[in-house]
């Protein structure tokens, strides 16, 4: 956080206007935590390692503003963040949408993942087929495990 | 100990440097996302408003408030729009690169006065001088929602039908202009001379 800060003061790409801006107000409990829940989902477009929620940017300042009069208007969750995709483009999304251009963000840890499972399976299933045959592979593998870093194979 | 293997060596020495290749993949992996965070333009949001009509306001001009002028009133010509406030420093830099080209008069040059304070405003113009076509000034800052402005400077080209072309973030240098500004003119077509007003 400190760290951040530091650093967003040490290289601005672009200034903000510097503003006191006044405290939201919310109608009552249920809306705040509306409001909370929402703004922790949404990137602040400003400083990208913030949430709108712990941004204290000027443009997140607005943004926030934006985002509750929005709730009152009766905008949904979802017509909210349209509305600021449509400005700021998918960027300001915590949790892209699953789309073309979004699946390998999506699918492509599972995929790995898949892809490592596969790598493993194929070793031991290789381990396992050396252990019925008389060329002695496997013992010697299993030698090698038991007496760890005892001898070298070559 | 080790009795040369026919069947199984071969196997086994692939299997011996599959550690070797996940290591090296990985560290080609976090390589490359070092190198590209050394761009510094990794911020720089892209507009979503390129290819699309300019988002409608209906903004006071600066210099004649209770005039107001909508996206409506600047169509029929190009327009530049560049986004600044007296309180931003990189917009006292790009100033003296915006007015020589905007002396060029190759296109209108229109201010965006951001959430700024009417007489700083003013002043910084006197200050430095007025190189635009009309400024129109957003003080709650509505609009600049509106066009996915997030900081100071920002510039956006529109064209003659009202449709947003390119939006540069930071800034202006002689060498964006030169590059990507300027092509990006010349991708609207020859122009009826005197479009700069």
């Amino acid at each position: 956080m400190a760290l951040g800060l530091s650093l967003s003061l040490a290289a601005p790409l672009s200034a903000q206007p510097a503003s006191d801006p006044q405290p939201l107000r919310y109608n009552d409990t249920a809306e705040e935590r509306r409001f909370h829940a929402l703004v922790a989902e949404l990137r602040c477009v400003m400083c990208q390692n913030q949430s709108l929620a712990d941004s204290n940017a000027q443009i997140a300042h607005d943004l926030r503003r934006e985002v509750l009069e929005l709730m009152r208007q009766g905008k949904s969750d979802a017509q909210i963040k349209e509305f600021l995709v449509e400005r700021y483009g998918e960027f300001v999304l915590y949790r892209p949408r699953v789309e073309s251009t979004t699946w390998l963000l999506w699918f492509g840890p599972a995929l790995v993942l898949l892809a490592g499972g596969f790598l493993v399976a194929r070793v031991i299933r290789s381990r396992g087929d050396g252990s019925g045959a008389t060329d002695g592979t496997a013992t010697d593998l299993g030698r090698n495990r038991r007496d760890g870093d005892e001898e070298q194979e070559w | 100990m080790n009795t040369p293997v026919p069947n199984g060596g071969a196997r086994r020495d692939k299997a011996r440097w599959l550690p070797l290749a996940i290591f090296a993949a990985l560290a080609v992996l976090l390589a490359a996302g070092v190198w590209l965070s050394r761009n510094p333009d990794r911020e720089k949001l892209p507009s979503p408003l390129i290819g699309k009509p300019a988002p409608q306001f209906s903004l006071p001009v600066l210099h004649e408030a209770g005039h107001l002028i909508s996206t409506q009133d600047l169509r029929g010509a190009p327009y530049l729009l560049n986004v600044w406030g007296s309180w931003c420093p990189a917009c006292r830099d790009e100033h003296p690169v915006l007015t020589r080209f905007a002396e060029t008069k190759r296109v209108r040059v229109v201010g965006f006065n951001w959430k700024d304070e009417h007489a700083d405003a003013l002043r910084w113009l006197e200050q430095y001088g007025n190189p635009y076509f009309v400024v129109v000034a957003d003080y709650e800052g509505k609009a600049a929602i509106d066009w996915g402005i997030y900081g100071a400077p920002e510039t956006f080209l529109v064209d003659a039908g009202g449709i947003v072309r390119w939006k540069f973030v930071g800034p202006l240098t002689d060498k964006v202009i030169r590059d990507e500004l300027i092509p990006e003119l010349e991708k609207l077509g020859p122009e009826p001379n005197g479009t700069a007003r």
